[in-house]
């Protein structure tokens, strides 16, 4: 085996072999997602799936709402 | 009947085990809240216990805690989970029968484990009270959950999976092994409640927090979330301000929770260097919780006024301020140096409830307001009364956290104080007559929270009360048409 391949079989070294794999990990997940531009506009046009439902109904924040209050009223 | 079971099977949703769930929901939150103020009234006032052991203290903690994390929580989780993962994969739940066992193996655990508790059986495992045979039911049912969810994504009708599901995929599966690997233990015997963990000592104390932290990790934070980016976006009629945010939000969000249990073990037998790492990750943690509570909050970018408007955004929206609070106010608590201070005391508790009433449960009445009319097809009752359950919560949770912050730090300050010859300035009695006050107010602070969800119920009632008597009077416009249809026939 290689020399520098022992490096990583030694327990000391754990901690920066986990960071590193981490790290990268992480970083690889932020060039993925904020960058290229077509993938940032696929990734963007999922956030309007919950809004595509088919049976729809009116709501709250639209003011459709009929309050019984205001009904009676 | 038959035609009844053939019609609900050809729904195009199930909404049935939904409205189970939501019903359940409710019923363990007055049960578990009402639990909980008896025993702040008991803090307050001991001679509460009247020398019955089982509702002393002790026993009746952990029945609070189930029902309010497991019973009112939980099935909060599985009623929001089975519609979200079905509206947004616009497809049935995979099967009836496993959503019913679900139903039924969650209920009963819950039910089985506060009375057991009220017996004096316990595993004396926080958050984790319950004995091996009803361990076992919960396992059982749990895997029955993920399979069901995981058979539902996978026979979705959209290309993707929404984020929200992801939340949900990661509380189910790491609740699963967080479940396991803490209640690994063996029997007495068959016929014995008891068992002995596997785990022994500063171990047993690790794997206890290990998944004590993240039953608030994934239990009540990354489930609550998957609810966050679905109703958020849904009651506000705008999408979530960054979905690739909230990608970034998941996967750093489930990396780093899984680390900061260690923190709940400052100065003690557990090694240093463990809980410092512990405490490092729960600083780091503070990015992903505020990432994704800007996330929330900035959905309503240029629709504040929706707040003005709509008492179900004033609901989410003060969730995910609670949330971004007790995300800071954690971190802050893990350092080694605060956490000297605030360490067993009531500083502790009002963190946990500033996290459990503010955010857990403001979510979640906000959802089920979304929900319930959507469930049976109608509109709520009252927007007035959303408003007064609103401020009831509001006022309630406000009481009970400044009353243990003033509880908790004065606590520990009286604790650590010395006088000029180096003997403690404080007697523990002083301590525990100082805390008098702050808990009556506690138990005021509860009263004002519980009198909130009340006035939800009765508002949740009207409206299914109201569903049900539009249902009716369709039905009989529709059989009057038919009869005259067959007149004129």
């Amino acid at each position: 085996m290689p020399e520098w391949l022992l490096w990583f079989t030694h327990f000391e070294n754990s901690k920066i072999v986990a960071l590193l794999l981490f790290f990268s990990t992480f970083c690889g997940i932020l060039i993925y997602v904020f960058t290229g531009k077509e993938r940032s506009r696929r990734l963007e046009s999922y956030k309007y799936m919950p809004l595509q439902e088919d049976d729809e109904q009116s709501d709250a924040a639209e003011g459709e709402v009929a309050d019984n209050e205001r009904n009676k009223a | 009947m038959a035609q009844a079971a053939i019609v609900g099977s050809t729904e195009q949703y199930n909404y049935a085990i939904i409205r189970k769930f939501t019903v359940m929901a409710l019923v363990w939150g007055v049960l578990g809240m009402s639990a909980g103020i008896y025993i702040a009234a008991e803090l307050a006032w001991p001679f509460l216990n009247f020398d019955i052991p089982a509702i002393t203290f002790g026993r009746l903690r952990p029945v609070h805690t189930t029902l309010v994390i497991f019973g009112f929580g939980g099935s909060a989780l599985f009623a929001t989970s089975y519609y979200v993962v079905q509206r947004t994969c616009q497809t049935r739940l995979y099967s009836d029968w496993m959503a019913n066992f679900t139903f039924w193996g969650w209920q009963i655990a819950v039910g089985l484990g506060a009375l057991s508790y009220m017996a004096g059986y316990t595993q004396a495992r926080e958050y984790a009270e319950f004995e091996w045979p009803i361990d076992l039911l919960i396992a059982v049912t749990w895997v029955i959950y993920l399979l069901l969810f995981v058979q539902t994504l996978r026979r979705r009708s959209q290309p993707h999976i929404y984020v929200a599901n992801w939340f949900y995929l990661a509380f189910i599966l790491a609740t699963a092994m967080l479940h396991i690997f803490n209640n690994l233990a063996v029997p007495v015997s068959l016929f014995s409640l008891k068992s002995y963990s596997l785990f022994a000592g500063v171990q047993d104390a690790m794997t206890q927090w290990w998944y004590g932290h993240n039953a608030v990790g994934f239990f009540l934070t990354a489930a609550f979330l998957g609810m966050m980016y679905y109703f958020v976006p849904k009651q506000a009629q705008r999408p979530v301000y960054s979905y690739r945010l909230s990608i970034v939000h998941f996967w750093s969000l489930s990396f780093l929770y899984m680390w900061v249990g260690g923190h709940h073990l400052h100065w003690t037998a557990l090694p240093d260097w463990t809980s410092t790492l512990a405490a490092t990750f729960s600083i780091m943690l503070l990015l992903p919780s505020w990432g994704g509570m800007i996330n929330g909050i900035m959905t309503l970018s240029g629709a504040w006024e929706k707040l003005r408007t709509d008492p179900i955004m004033l609901f989410l929206i003060t969730a995910l301020s609670f949330y971004g609070m007790s995300t800071f106010e954690g971190p802050l608590m893990s350092l080694k140096s605060v956490n000297a201070l605030s360490h067993y005391t009531d500083w502790t508790i009002g963190h946990v409830h500033s996290g459990a009433l503010g955010w857990v449960a403001m979510v979640t009445f906000g959802s089920f307001y979304h929900l319930i009319p959507r469930l049976y097809d109608t509109r709520i009752y009252s927007i007035r009364l959303i408003y007064v359950h609103f401020w009831l919560a509001t006022v309630g949770i406000l009481l009970y956290i400044t009353a243990m912050w003033v509880a908790g730090i004065f606590q520990g300050l009286m604790l650590r104080s010395f006088d000029e010859y180096g003997n403690l300035a404080y007697t523990f009695v002083e301590t525990v007559a100082f805390l008098h006050e702050p808990y009556v107010v506690r138990a005021i602070g509860g009263l004002f929270f519980i009198s909130g969800l009340l006035v939800m119920i009765y508002n949740v009632i009207m409206t299914v009360r109201r569903a049900s008597s539009e249902t009716a009077e369709l039905e009989a416009r529709l059989a009057a048409k038919m009869a005259r249809a067959e007149g004129q026939a």
